[in-house]
């Protein structure tokens, strides 16, 4: 990075500090069964009922490649915008550990599936900045050492054995725990777009390794350690916090950083070196000889292409073109393909901004305090673009409205039908303002003598009056216009 | 490129093989043996070949994602030393 | 009736369709033959309960004319061939407890084609040796001896239980498998006859694992007609082997014409290696002269890299075997030896479950594969592999089939070689080639050797052509007239 965000600086006692963060994501392929084997991927299954006899790695058996999950990371390679290596080679990571049964991951080392691409990622402060994407490589899940069941031995279950994962690897290209956040979030949001993994971190189906290092501005880079399989945003901004205040401090307190593979403990809200990973690694990279070298048709790749959903960043242009909205409504908006969806719905034929204003205002708001998903909302696109359309033609007001709005959260009726039963269609008739005006006008004669002297902000006051003397349901423009005419007569 | 005891012991350690003291001594001698024998390659000119990965002239066959296997953990677990509840097991490792 | 195994698989196969004999008739004699070699320890699992009901299975089938290739034929399946329910060991320590869940898709294929099996034949340990003394479950036994010799010779490896056995009668045929000349030394050490088909012709599910782009599957039996009927029930297309050749399986038996006639047989000049025997070397020129006669016409071709196929060979397959052995780690199946961790389970469970040749091995691919040396290692040896396997692309030009002998020597005494490693090694001097280049080979017997052992000549054929190949191996068979069987004297 050829320039330095001082505010994204980190404050040492020697002076300012600037992090360095690269990220490599394991995104686990949304397939029905895994990579090289028949067995299903769904997840909280019964241990081992998920585990093929290749998943187990018995003797003889045999890796078949999952087409689909091919199709998969190439579609999530051109939605990164990145190069597709029509000819790719699967080799064998050897190493030893209780769930990995092979004895090796079958990963891609040297030729991976998809090349460099990139990723934008939008900061609180309204800025954009690009990412690097180093790489997309397919490999296989390993299964699941359960330390706590047993006080003397370790439980392994296989059912994530062989599930498929796409590892992506970014350029060490962000500066911060916040672009490290953003960075994750929206490589999500791309990953649910394309349908290639449902981003669910609770689950494990996306977790980051973080490599976190520090260095003065303009330094070389220093050395790194690698945050293992944290699992939320949250902690992955937590990590590198603590990792980065954790390197600053060794530094400055003299010592050196060795690199190393550390763990986040969310609770004490730090990392720890992993003992399992002190020893030197060398895996002994080879091609496996049990599968031939990958190879895609271009036919085939601009076809999924040609299929490939509107991406959240061309959305949120397209927002900000065609609807008007501030480029950080649009990419509230197009986080999600859901929410995107739900919002163009109520946007059609009404206006976008005041579409937005309801989505990203009282919507949200809700949907945040009950814990609900855009699917889950109590109140569909269609039900609230009525709401809008009772505003638009002057039915009810605002203010109203949001009672209104309210009511439709809590009770899943029509805007138009809680509006009828109650009676709260908006006075627009003259008559009754005009005698609620006449006597407001009639009982105030100390704001009326300030008015006419010349205190016009008054006017406020009047329209208040005489809006909580209607119930609120007069419209306040016709209201300042008549209050107006009687004060100035 | 002689192989030594210190690289008996590591890579008999990569293999996690157990390799005693005295036995590092006579793999060095037999294991440093084979390696002279084999570095007879090194006469043959492979500058510009493309190293042979496998001979099959076949393209990687693809199958179709469906579940087809698995929902056997009584087989998977058929041979397992020492099965509980349905898991596998091992001495506790830390992680 | 006349002793039912000294018949052909073919003659078998036809007696039983004539109904001259029944399954359970044919069965029982060879399972009487397999109790009178025993010392022979050619199989380190003997299955008579299976195979008499697989025989009843087969009469009953027959009666209802039901009858499949292969139906009610007694044959012995190397024990590096998973089958369900029955223990399948790989010669290993490590595997000693093991009965896989599944069976291997050749088996499968043979057992549907109505074979009959008669145990799991012993090997070297994981496949891994020239001499079947690399067993956990002890050394095998050649049938033959030297004359005037009473010194117990090597069926040769790694399928020697397999030779052996077919050699001993104790079964009509059997399967084996080639890594590096793993069916067919053993083939030559026994007098019989082994195929080694192209290299994604036979699946490999279910077929533990030595080096995954060398192993390929073939049969034994004793005559070229009863492999052709063995190796067609074994081919095919596998979708669960990804190196599995989609292509048609011909009819190999009707492929044995005995036309050889302007068939271009290549001679490499290569092969003629320093301190080759003069009585091998005059056993190769026999089978040229042998093939001239048929009308064939001998080549003379360059493999000029035939000399580095060995060092490639023990660069590769060592690498491949550590990471395939690698599943052999106690938690799952098979030995486990205690450890108070996990490293010492596996560390310990590895030193006592592996013998000494397979932790060689383990050991050399280790260091081939690690960092720093996989480049001047691993991949100097896949270029070597490269140019070897294009070396036979340019004698394909021009030839048809390529004759060279099978080994360098007879079967050799238990314990001789044992102590060099290399020197074992070099069995596979001409055997190893084809391995790398994917070929198909296969080992016919063309004589004797002064000492009275059996000698084979290897034929070369070009990819998928089996069928080519065994008709001239068919023809060398039919010049040779190769009649001598061992005398099994007291031991049978």
């Amino acid at each position: 990075m050829a320039t330095v965000n001082e505010e994204r600086l980190m404050d040492g006692k020697t002076g300012k500090w600037e992090i360095v963060i690269g990220l490599e994501v394991h995104a686990q392929v949304t397939s029905n069964s895994k990579l090289f084997s028949g067995a299903a991927t769904a997840f909280g299954a019964e241990p081992n009922s998920q585990v093929s006899l290749v998943d187990a790695a018995m003797p003889g058996m045999l890796p078949v490649i999952n087409k689909y999950c091919v199709e998969q990371a190439v579609r999530t390679g051109l939605g990164l915008e990145a190069q597709i290596n029509l000819v790719s080679v699967f080799d064998r990571k050897n190493y030893f550990y209780p769930d990995l049964p092979q004895g090796y991951q079958i990963s891609q080392f040297t030729q991976p599936i998809v090349g460099k691409g990139k990723l934008t990622i939008d900061l609180a402060d309204g800025t954009s900045r690009e990412i690097g994407i180093t790489r997309l490589h397919l490999e296989q899940d390993a299964g699941k050492s359960i330390h706590d069941l047993h006080p003397k031995m370790t439980m392994i279950d296989l059912n994530r054995s062989g599930v498929a994962l796409m590892e992506i690897v970014s350029e060490p290209d962000m500066r911060s725990a916040e672009e490290a956040g953003a960075y994750v979030k929206k490589l999500r949001s791309i990953l649910r777009y394309l349908g290639t993994c449902d981003g669910n971190m609770e689950e494990g189906s996306l977790r980051a390794d973080v490599n976190v290092s520090v260095r003065k501005p303009g330094e070389r880079f220093g050395t790194r350690c690698e945050i293992k399989n944290v699992n939320s945003i949250r902690f992955v901004q937590q990590a590198v916090e603590a990792e980065a205040r954790r390197q600053i401090d060794l530094i400055e307190e003299g010592g050196e950083v060795k690199q190393q593979t550390r763990l986040f403990d969310p609770t004490r809200g730090e990392t720890r070196p992993m003992r399992s990973k002190e020893e030197a690694h060398d895996y002994r990279y080879f091609p496996d000889p049990d599968l031939l070298p990958l190879e895609l048709d271009p036919t085939w790749v601009e076809n999924i292409k040609q299929g490939l959903p509107e991406l959240p960043d061309v959305k949120k242009a397209r927002f900000v073109s065609d609807y008007g909205l501030s480029p950080y409504d649009a990419g509230v908006l197009s986080a999600d393909m859901a929410s995107a969806a739900f919002y163009e719905t109520v946007a059609k034929g009404r206006d976008p901004k005041i579409a937005s204003n309801w989505l990203t205002g009282e919507l949200f708001a809700v949907l945040n305090k009950q814990n609900l998903t855009i699917e889950q909302s109590p109140v569909s696109a269609g039900a609230l673009g009525g709401l809008i359309d009772l505003i638009a033609d002057n039915t009810i007001s605002g203010r109203i409205a949001k009672d209104v709005f309210a009511e439709m959260v809590e009770t899943g009726k029509l805007a138009k039908d809680i509006v009828a039963a109650k009676g709260l269609q908006q006075i627009t008739d003259t008559g009754p303002i005009e005698a609620a005006a006449d006597q407001i006008i009639a009982s105030s004669p100390d704001n009326v003598a300030k008015y006419k002297a010349g205190n016009e902000k008054l006017i406020g006051w009047f329209v208040g009056q005489v809006m909580k003397a209607t119930g609120g349901k007069a419209n306040p423009g016709v209201v300042n216009e008549i209050l107006k005419k009687k004060l100035s007569a | 490129m002689s192989l030594d005891k210190a690289t008996v012991a590591r890579i008999a350690r990569l293999a996690r093989i157990r390799v005693s003291e005295e036995e590092q001594d006579s793999l060095a001698g037999e294991l440093n043996q084979i390696m002279t024998w084999i570095e007879q390659l090194n006469e043959v000119k492979t500058e510009g070949v493309e190293p042979m990965v496998s001979v099959g002239a076949i393209k990687l066959p693809m199958r179709d994602d469906v579940v087809s296997d698995g929902g056997y953990p009584e087989k998977v677990l058929a041979n397992a030393p020492d099965g509980k509840d349905g898991f596998f097991t091992v001495p506790k490792v830390v992680e | 009736m006349a002793d039912l195994t000294t018949l052909t698989l073919a003659a078998a196969r036809d007696g039983i369709k004539a109904k001259t004999f029944s399954a359970t008739e044919l069965t029982q004699a060879h399972l009487k033959a397999v109790e009178q070699t025993r010392a022979l320890n050619a199989f380190i699992t003997e299955t008579p309960e299976l195979a008499l009901k697989q025989a009843a299975a087969s009469d009953a089938k027959l009666a209802k004319g039901e009858a499949g290739a292969l139906e009610g034929l007694p044959l012995g399946i190397k024990d590096l061939f998973c089958t369900e329910g029955v223990r399948t060991t790989a010669a290993s320590k490590i595997l000693s407890n093991f009965v896989p869940q599944y069976e291997s898709t050749i088996t499968a294929k043979l057992l549907k084609a109505g074979a009959v099996t008669v145990g799991k034949t012993n090997l070297d340990e994981f496949a891994m040796g020239s001499s079947n003394m690399t067993s956990h479950f002890g050394a095998v036994e050649n049938p033959w001896r030297r004359a005037g010799d009473n010194r117990p010779l090597v069926p040769g490896g790694s399928s020697g239980g397999s030779a052996a056995a077919v050699a001993a009668r104790s079964c009509l045929g059997a399967t084996g498998t080639d890594t590096g000349g793993s069916i067919r030394q053993p083939a030559a050490f026994c007098g019989i006859v082994g195929i080694k088909p192209t290299y994604g012709r036979c699946s490999r599910w279910g077929v533990v694992a030595f080096a995954s782009s060398l192993d390929q599957a073939g049969p034994f039996a004793r005559t070229v007609q009863d492999c052709a009927i063995l190796l067609r029930e074994m081919s095919g297309f596998d979708p669960k082997d990804s190196t599995s050749a989609n292509i048609p399986v011909p009819d190999f038996e009707a492929a044995l014409t005995g036309d050889i006639r302007g068939l271009k047989i290549g001679i490499p000049k290569e092969y003629r290696m320093e301190g080759m025997s003069a009585e091998i070397d005059a056993l190769w020129q026999k089978g040229i002269a042998m093939l001239k006669d048929a009308g064939a016409e001998a080549v003379e071709v360059s493999l000029p890299h035939t000399k580095y196929a060995l060092p490639c060979y023990y660069i590769l397959a060592p690498a491949e075997a550590s990471s395939n052995l690698a599943r052999y780690d106690g938690v799952r199946f098979g030995l486990r030896a205690p450890g108070s961790s996990i490293e010492e389970l596996y560390e310990n469970t590895r030193a006592e479950g592996f013998g000494k040749e397979v932790r060689r091995r383990i050991l050399i691919g280790t260091y081939v594969l690690s960092a720093g040396y996989y480049d001047a290692y691993y991949r100097k040896a896949q270029r070597v592999r490269a140019l070897i396997a294009q070396d036979f692309e340019t004698a394909f030009q021009k030839v048809d089939a390529i004759l060279t002998p099978t080994a360098p020597s007879a079967a050799f005494a238990m314990g001789e070689k044992s102590d060099d490693p290399i020197a074992m090694y070099l069995n596979d001097v001409f055997t190893v080639t084809t391995n790398l280049a994917g070929l198909p080979g296969i080992s016919v017997p063309a004589g004797l050797s002064a000492e009275g052992l059996p000698l084979g000549l290897q034929l070369i054929g070009k990819t998928f052509d089996e069928a080519g190949l065994l008709k001239i191996a068919g023809v060398l068979e039919k010049q040779v007239a190769f009649t001598a069987t061992p005398d099994l004297g007291g031991r049978a």
